[in-house]
């Protein structure tokens, strides 16, 4: 797993309070993970913390994977 | 109109993380006081407070038991104190797992004084810090007062009345008031009722103490701070946590079996109509407040055995509330006996009410009433009352009166009769 992936996986786990098995790249975070939509705001200020990147709105509507945020955050850096 | 009674009792507090490690710490006298832990109180004119103990402590709190990882993350600690004592109610009552019908008519009436200030307080210093963007999109949910309320409600499925009162340090009994009459006027069968707080954060601390209520002569001694009715009395301490009651339909408890701790037989509400702050010269409001709930009950004076009192070891507040139960009980005065459960756990502010009436509904089930502590010299006004000082006593206890007093000059009284 890259580094990136490690990073990501760690708040998720922070965040959302879900076992750090469940947290795959191909984990949705609202079927998988139980993310409601306002959880997924919360984490994307994380990443952007994290990471200093800036996720604009249209952007982080299109994160639904744990995958899609490593890809989006790793094309940013 | 139809009889309510409590069949569920649950509890958060500075001496235990459920009703019986704290019931058994009041008893055996011990205080909750320490200096503050949350924050760095040195430049502070109070330091000490009543707080709830980290789980590792000898009667410390375990919020995961009942509350999620995650809600614990989004909301003020009031709300994660309110979830736990409400999930031990509705255990206690063995309703925690109840049919949709039942739960159509089962609902929620637990407030709190302030709220969520800590979480109010620290994201404010993001905005001012880092700007609107780094505002936690759970900021005004996670601390709300009426969030307590909504978060037991989806947790458990209650969907009959959800309510959440706010009259400052009245609100655990304005809840329990309030609920036992949505049963009795047939809103609901079954109500989880109380209040919770948590307010030990800077502001917090700093605006009490500059209101001038704050206990601020034992900051090196914090176990004796809070000496309700004593003459050394300068403030009260602050406490936190939470006490909820499961309040439900007398012949729905009967039909079902359940254990029936007491029935609330009364219950009182006034204004001063006088300070913001400080209570009326005559304790007008706290005796009228007690008179209706008297008369509502059905009760004469001299079933009352035991009064919690409001007793928050305010110089003022004390005095007064003593001559409003004087003049309310006349010769019956010296026949019952009277505490400050505040000399243990502080003061709970919203939460206070709804602790209190725990322990009323507690001295009932174990004859024995609870100490008012560190009342070395009791003032002047005291003689002929039976305080309890220091120790907790045995006597038969058959009806409790419970009083809140807050700030804006609400009052409510709540008396209650065992089964």
């Amino acid at each position: 797993m890259s580094e990136t992936a490690d990073r990501v996986k760690k708040i998720v786990v922070e965040h959302l309070g879900v076992e750090a098995e469940k947290v795959t790249e191909d984990a949705s975070f609202i079927d998988d993970l139980g993310a409601d939509s306002l959880d997924i705001v919360e984490l994307v200020m994380a990443f952007e913390e994290e990471f200093g990147v800036e996720i604009p709105d249209d952007a982080a509507e299109k994160i639904a994977t744990v995958k899609d945020a490593i890809d989006y955050i790793d094309s940013k850096q | 109109m139809r009889r309510v009674v409590v069949t569920g009792l649950g509890m958060v507090s500075p001496l235990g993380g459920d009703v019986e490690t704290s019931w058994k710490n009041i008893i055996a006298s011990k205080s909750g006081a320490a200096t503050i832990t949350r924050f760095d109180p040195t430049d502070y004119k109070c330091r000490i407070a009543c707080e709830v103990k980290p789980k590792d402590h000898e009667y410390g709190y375990d919020a995961s038991f009942d509350v999620d990882h995650k809600i614990q993350r989004q909301v003020d600690l009031f709300i994660v104190f309110g979830i736990s004592a409400a999930s031990q109610a509705l255990r206690d009552a063995g309703l925690d797992n109840m049919s949709e019908e039942e739960r159509l008519r089962a609902g929620c009436s637990i407030g709190s004084g302030i709220g969520g200030l800590p979480g109010i307080e620290s994201e404010s210093l993001v905005l001012a810090n880092k700007g609107p963007s780094r505002v936690s999109p759970h900021f005004v949910h996670g601390r709300l007062i009426n969030l307590i309320s909504g978060q037991v409600s989806i947790k458990y499925g209650l969907m009959g009345p959800n309510h959440a009162v706010v009259t400052a340090c009245s609100t655990g009994a304005h809840s329990i008031g309030d609920a036992a009459r949505m049963i009795a006027m047939d809103d609901a069968d079954v109500m989880l009722a109380g209040g919770a707080e948590s307010a030990i954060c800077p502001i917090g601390i700093a605006g009490f103490a500059q209101a001038r209520a704050l206990s601020t002569n034992f900051n090196d001694t914090p176990e004796k701070a809070s000496r309700p009715y004593d003459v050394n009395r300068d403030g009260f301490v602050m406490g936190e946590g939470a006490g909820v009651v499961v309040l439900e339909e007398y012949e729905h408890a009967k039909k079902r079996g359940a254990k029936i701790y007491a029935e609330v037989l009364g219950y009182g509400l006034s204004g001063d109509a006088y300070h913001v702050t400080a209570p009326h010269p005559e304790g007008s409001g706290a005796f009228r407040s007690m008179q209706m709930a008297l008369k509502k009950s059905g009760l004469a004076l001299e079933d009352i055995d035991y009064v919690n009192a409001h007793g928050t070891s305010t110089p003022l507040g004390d005095e007064l509330e003593l001559g409003a139960v004087r003049r309310l009980f006349g010769d019956q005065i010296g026949a019952m006996s009277m505490s400050s459960t505040k000399s243990a756990i502080g003061h709970l502010l919203g939460g206070a009410g709804a602790v209190e009436s725990i322990f009323c509904i507690l001295a009932m089930r174990d004859g024995i009433v609870p100490p008012t502590l560190n009342l070395d010299e009791p003032s002047e006004s005291c003689k002929g009352v039976d305080l309890v000082p220091h120790v907790a006593k045995e006597r038969k206890v058959r009806a409790v009166l419970n009083n809140s007093f807050g700030f804006g000059g609400t009052n409510a009284s709540l008396i209650m009769k065992a089964i």
